[in-house]
């Protein structure tokens, strides 16, 4: 997006610098969040998730060796992506920030502090979105700068823990960074833990598979793109795992 | 504070423990130093598992009650989870398992800590039940209610209840032994942990005669027998620290290794029911904390009742 569409509004007493296109809408041109005063807290909820879900790191060995990397999973819990940025290793989860929903993430000053800045998340529009107010511009800009995503291409929380199709997104946001690898992960019981609709959890044990990368082909159309992008999710609930 | 007593229970415990790892090194150095051997492999993690545990455990105890009713809270909690974790539920079970988990769990603990016996001993069975079975029901959803229900009251029964009586041991007011009650939780504790490892160890070196060969090929009559009668002998040889005399020993160990034995097929039953073969990981060579207390769970209540019926 041209820059001189925008011109700069207010710094947010958190660090964002927030943006507004010529017409009013908002867009976030998301600086990287300043560090913590307290730095071990992320360490800290990261390992709390683990805990309270019982999922263990990822293995380093498992993860692409080149970054950025786009990591796309299944959606059935609000915890689904602070689940994967807490299995992550430490030095992945300090440039890997999940992509959120702005209207759900900025309600209170609770979602708010873990939104922004403990998951560090890169806030998207999914109400009044339009050609200007480009939802995926600040994930190419977060892409650019080497941070990786997490992304749920489903687009909304499955009710039965069933993989729905996957929305375009992900295809719009790599179709021009082709080398980007990308990596399936799938989530297990997470929609037990904290289904669509609940405030309180129940401590089901949640599993979190990692698979191979994938990258999208040259000249791939974006359907069949799309359906081997969730094959390779749903593989990985479907598999037997040791 | 422990007694002298209890610290020499746990001083034995840990010169077991000790052996036991110096062993597993032992075989480590002469049969497998490629680390291959999956029995050895086995044998080595459960050792340290052993190890996490008999520390913790010892901890608690040193702290008392609290640490004690907290402990075995926790170990509630963990095998409550792995219970409904390979149990189906459904949407309308949510809040009446978030009541399980949250209240109904703690508050059993409680009713331990502050010694209300005649509550804690109906509360699951009776309050809890009703409780969670109007939840279920106020949910709406009516699919398989009976079959939900029953899961989630069995899990909390075995996993909460049966466990509870463990910590409320402590809470038993036996004539010239106050004071030292947690050397009955050592007994308790020792004897169904040993008598598993020893009908393991009799079962391998001559089990012939499966009991339930449908359920657990592995255990054996022979197994059993031989397991049952030294793990007599150890509950025998721990007489002095406990309120019963020799022969007391021996019979309660032997009934609580009985118990502890139908706890292992009770449990391995559901795990053939659900197809699984562990339910978890959560220790590594023991598989689930469900997996490690299974014996103990049944064998507990047993416990509990016999010492409170003959000894207070």
């Amino acid at each position: 997006m041209p820059v001189e569409r925008f011109r700069l509004r207010r710094t947010g007493g958190d660090g964002f610098l927030e943006v507004m296109t010529v017409d009013g809408g908002a867009v976030d041109c998301d600086e990287p969040p300043p560090v913590l005063a307290a730095p071990f807290l992320p360490t800290a909820l990261a390992g709390l998730v683990r805990l309270a879900t019982g999922v263990r790191p990822v293995p380093e060995g498992l993860l692409p060796r080149e970054r950025p990397v786009v990591f796309f999973a299944n959606h059935g819990s609000h915890l689904d992506a602070p689940l994967i940025w807490a299995a992550l290793p430490a030095d992945w989860r300090a440039v890997t920030r999940p992509v959120a929903a702005r209207d759900y993430w900025e309600e209170g000053a609770v979602r708010r502090f873990v939104s922004r800045r403990l998951l560090r998340a890169v806030l998207i529009e999914r109400r009044k979105i339009s050609a200007r107010n480009n939802p995926l511009a600040p994930l190419r800009e977060a892409l650019g700068r080497g941070e990786s995503l997490i992304l749920f291409p489903e687009g909304t929380r499955s009710p039965d823990g069933t993989v729905g199709a996957f929305r375009s997104g992900l295809h719009h946001l790599v179709r021009d960074r082709p080398e980007v690898p990308l990596v399936p992960v799938f989530l297990d019981n997470l929609s037990r833990i904290l289904p669509k609709g609940e405030l309180l959890p129940v401590p089901f044990i949640a599993n979190l598979f990692v698979g191979a990368a994938i990258r999208m082909r040259p000249d791939e159309p974006k359907d069949a793109f799309l359906e081997r992008a969730r094959a390779a999710v749903v593989a990985l609930g479907t598999a037997p795992q040791s | 504070m422990l007694q002298n007593d209890t610290l020499f229970l746990a001083g034995g415990t840990y010169a077991l423990l000790i052996a036991t790892s110096v062993v597993t090194w032992l075989l480590r150095r002469l049969k497998d130093p490629d680390r291959r051997d999956p029995v050895i492999n086995n044998l080595s993690a459960r050792v340290q598992a052993w190890w996490a545990m008999v520390i913790i455990f010892t901890v608690a105890l040193a702290v008392g009650k609290p640490g004690t009713v907290i402990l075995f809270a926790l170990t509630s909690f963990l095998a409550l989870r792995e219970f409904v974790t390979l149990t189906p539920t459904r949407p309308g079970d949510h809040r009446a398992l978030f009541l399980a988990f949250f209240v109904v769990l703690p508050l059993q603990y409680f009713l331990i800590y502050v010694e209300w016996y005649g509550l804690f001993s109906v509360f699951i069975p009776v309050y809890a039940f009703a409780l969670l079975s109007i939840r279920a029901a106020a949910a709406g959803d009516t699919t398989e209610y009976l079959a939900r229900t029953g899961k989630l009251q069995w899990g909390l029964m075995v996993c909460v209840y049966f466990v509870s009586h463990v910590p409320a041991l402590l809470t038993l007011e036996i004539p010239g032994f106050d004071g030292h009650n947690a050397n009955l939780l050592f007994f308790l504790v020792a004897v169904v942990q040993l008598s598993d490892v020893l009908q393991y160890v009799w079962g391998k070196l001559c089990g012939r005669r499966p009991i339930v060969p449908a359920l657990s090929p592995n255990k054996t009559l022979e197994g059993f027998a031989g397991g049952a009668l030294s793990a007599a002998l150890v509950g025998a040889a721990l007489w002095w620290a406990t309120p019963f005399a020799p022969w007391q020993a021996a019979l309660l160990a032997a009934l609580v290794t009985l118990f502890g034995f139908f706890g292992g097929l009770v449990m391995s039953a559901i795990k053939r029911d659900r197809g699984i073969k562990d339910y978890g990981s959560t220790l590594a060579g023991h598989g689930g904390i469900l997996d490690r207390i299974d014996s103990l769970c049944f064998a507990a209540p047993l416990f509990f009742h016999l010492v409170r019926f003959y000894f207070t």
